[in-house]
């Protein structure tokens, strides 16, 4: 008797000691998080100005300048990304949900998942073999080409999502009316799911406005203002690596500034998608 | 006894513009659609046969040898990856082991033991952490975390294990141990959520048939969960390992980049993808930039391979995986 209450004693001790290591886990987890936003804050905070979104880079050695061209650089890789991305990634969803045969389906499930596995450099030299090294530039296309690369298979998975989340009622009762299958999976199916596929499309963004690795020699970074398309741009990731390998203090600052903004921007959309599919949740359920 | 009234020659045009559907408006929408589903197929090719063309001068002159070389020298245009290849191997492994013990025990902290109101917030702080973009991770890495492993982690480690081979020699920061932390606060998320969506999909009779048993929480996480889940989880870790291999800039920051094979841990590597990274548009020589394409070729191979894996394992699971999850 005395043994098996000793033993469940240890079981109750085990159990507990398991619970709290799980936790600690749990804090050490999210400690990177915190961690990396507290530097951001202490570090980027006080470098960040009005000129910061004002100015161009300064050459080294003359304190001050900004990153206006490098966040207006983002912004155009990511209108030229979604060209590619958006059209693609959306119908590709479609056809995941509305057409597709189960077995072709799967297939191309499998495919999207292994494409959104390969990593985000690679990209960048397949884009540098397809265009760079054919037009002989580096170019706002390449870059934007590559983070449109990105998002399709992000993009395809998460509309292919929501579409099948609208009831098969809504289908019929279109089709019911007469109303061409085309014309009731634009009309209806997309539009009620339409909140959750701009979800989609924005997560698919906040990712690739991070993207460094596919830019390194597509869009290849700028000084200066880009005025054609056709030539090399600067973004944000970009100019916070450049600038955090150099040896200048000041360009250090600089990064640290770069990266709050960033940061910022990307959580921003974050929470934003939190709020827009805390709301499609409830409506469906 | 049916009544023929005449329609009026309006209402029969209506009745006519009406009439069936339009076919062709329902074909074409069809294949533009499959058109943009078979893109994704249309990539895989892509990428393939561009990394192989890029190469193709390369492969033929360097044969298998690149994949067993270590001599990595533009100027003498002698090329091997294998210094790249262990430096992927070996920082993907730290990362995985400092990774995979934290992830599970947060995913089943978050399935089975915390309390409900705080699950909610702990998962939307972990989707916050994957969202930080790897140069930010890489940033903080080089002017927080290097200093930090440097003048405290590392010289404490040489203390107590500097009898293993693996934490001696001189310390400089920058390191394959360095590259290895930062991969693993990377692929902390996304193990931890498909970890998560796997023992979510683990069911409650399980668990209750363990606790009719008897069993306290953790014999029955052990016995009813871990041991149902095994595979999913392995599938969740080979995962993390595909996005390890290919992750570029936060580890391009921090192991030191030189082509090197060392037991040490403090001493500084290289991976494949960084070596892209850093010389892809230094290389002067056609010969250099087909190596390079080459190393591309070696990563996409190995990634595509641990995906393939992960797939398999996970869609054997039978585990709905949202997409929100695996992102």
């Amino acid at each position: 008797m005395q043994a098996t209450t000793a033993s469940h004693t240890w079981r109750k001790i085990k159990s507990a000691a398991a619970s709290g290591l799980a936790f600690v886990s749990a804090v050490l987890v999210i400690a990177p998080l915190g961690l990396v936003f507290l530097y951001l804050l202490r570090s980027g905070a006080n470098s960040i100005n009005w000129s910061f979104f004002t100015e161009l880079p300064k050459p080294v050695g003359v304190v001050g300048g900004g990153m206006v061209n490098a966040i207006v650089g983002s912004f155009e890789l990511l209108g030229l990304a979604s060209l590619i991305g958006v059209p693609i990634g959306v119908l590709g969803g479609v056809y995941l949900a509305e057409y597709g045969s189960t077995r072709a389906n799967s297939m191309l499930r499998f495919v999207a998942d292994v494409l959104n596995g390969v990593p985000s450099i690679i990209w960048g030299v397949v884009v540098y073999g397809l265009v760079v090294l054919r037009f002989k530039s580096f170019s706002a296309y390449a870059g934007g080409l590559a983070l449109g690369f990105i998002m399709i298979p992000l993009i395809m998975r998460t509309s292919e999502e929501v579409l099948l989340l609208v009831p098969a009622g809504y289908r019929e009762a279109s089709l019911a009316l007469g109303i061409a299958r085309w014309k009731t999976i634009v009309h209806i199916v997309m539009k009620t799911a339409s909140k959750g596929i701009i979800t989609g499309i924005l997560l698919a963004l906040a990712r690739v406005a991070g993207e460094t690795a596919p830019l390194l020699f597509t869009a290849f970074g700028n000084r200066f203002w880009n005025h054609d398309l056709k030539e090399p741009i600067a973004a944000l990731p970009l100019q916070i690596f450049t600038y955090a390998i150099s040896p200048y203090d000041d360009w250090h600052r600089q990064a640290w500034a770069g990266a709050l903004v960033l940061v910022v921007m990307i959580f921003f959309v974050n929470i934003l998608v939190r709020f827009l599919t805390r709301e499609r949740t409830a409506r469906f359920r | 006894m049916a009544v023929v009234v005449p329609v009026p020659a309006e209402k029969r045009v209506a009745q006519a513009r009406m009439a069936p559907p339009s076919r062709f408006g329902d074909k074409a929408f069809e294949w533009l659609t499959l058109a943009m589903a078979l893109a994704v197929v249309g990539l895989v090719f892509l990428v393939g046969w561009q990394l192989a063309h890029g190469s193709s001068v390369a492969i033929r002159r360097f044969g298998f040898h690149f994949l067993a070389t270590s001599t990595w020298d533009p100027v003498a245009e002698q090329f091997g990856a294998l210094p790249f290849i262990y430096g992927t191997a070996v920082s993907s492994l730290v990362a995985l082991a400092i990774a995979v013990p934290l992830s599970i025990a947060t995913a089943i902290y978050l399935t089975e033991l915390a309390p409900l109101w705080i699950r909610q917030p702990i998962v939307s702080l972990i989707e916050m952490l994957a969202a930080i973009p790897s140069v930010i991770l890489g940033l903080w890495g080089i002017f927080v975390m290097i200093p930090w492993l440097r003048t405290f982690s590392f010289p404490l480690l040489k203390k107590f294990l500097g009898w293993t081979p693996l934490f001696s020699g001189p310390i400089y920061g920058v390191s394959m141990l360095a590259g290895g932390i930062i991969i693993a606060i990377m692929i902390l998320p996304i193990i931890t959520s498909v970890s998560r969506e796997i023992l979510r999909s683990v069911p409650d009779l399980q668990r209750e048939a363990a606790y009719a048993l008897g069993a306290t929480r953790w014999e029955v996480t052990r016995i009813a969960v871990l041991s149902y889940a095994k595979q999913g989880l392995f599938g969740a870790v080979i995962l993390g390992l595909g996005r390890a291999l290919g992750e570029t800039m936060a580890v391009t920051m921090v192991i030191g980049n030189t082509p090197q094979i060392r037991a040490s841990l403090f001493a500084p590597g290289y991976t494949l993808a960084s070596v892209i990274a850093n010389e892809f548009t230094e290389a002067t020589t056609d010969l250099y930039l087909q190596a390079l394409f080459e190393i591309g070729l070696v990563l996409l191979g190995i990634t595509i391979l641990a995906n393939l894996l992960a797939q398999l394992l996970l869609k054997t699971m039978g585990a709905k995986m949202t997409s929100r999850a695996v992102q």
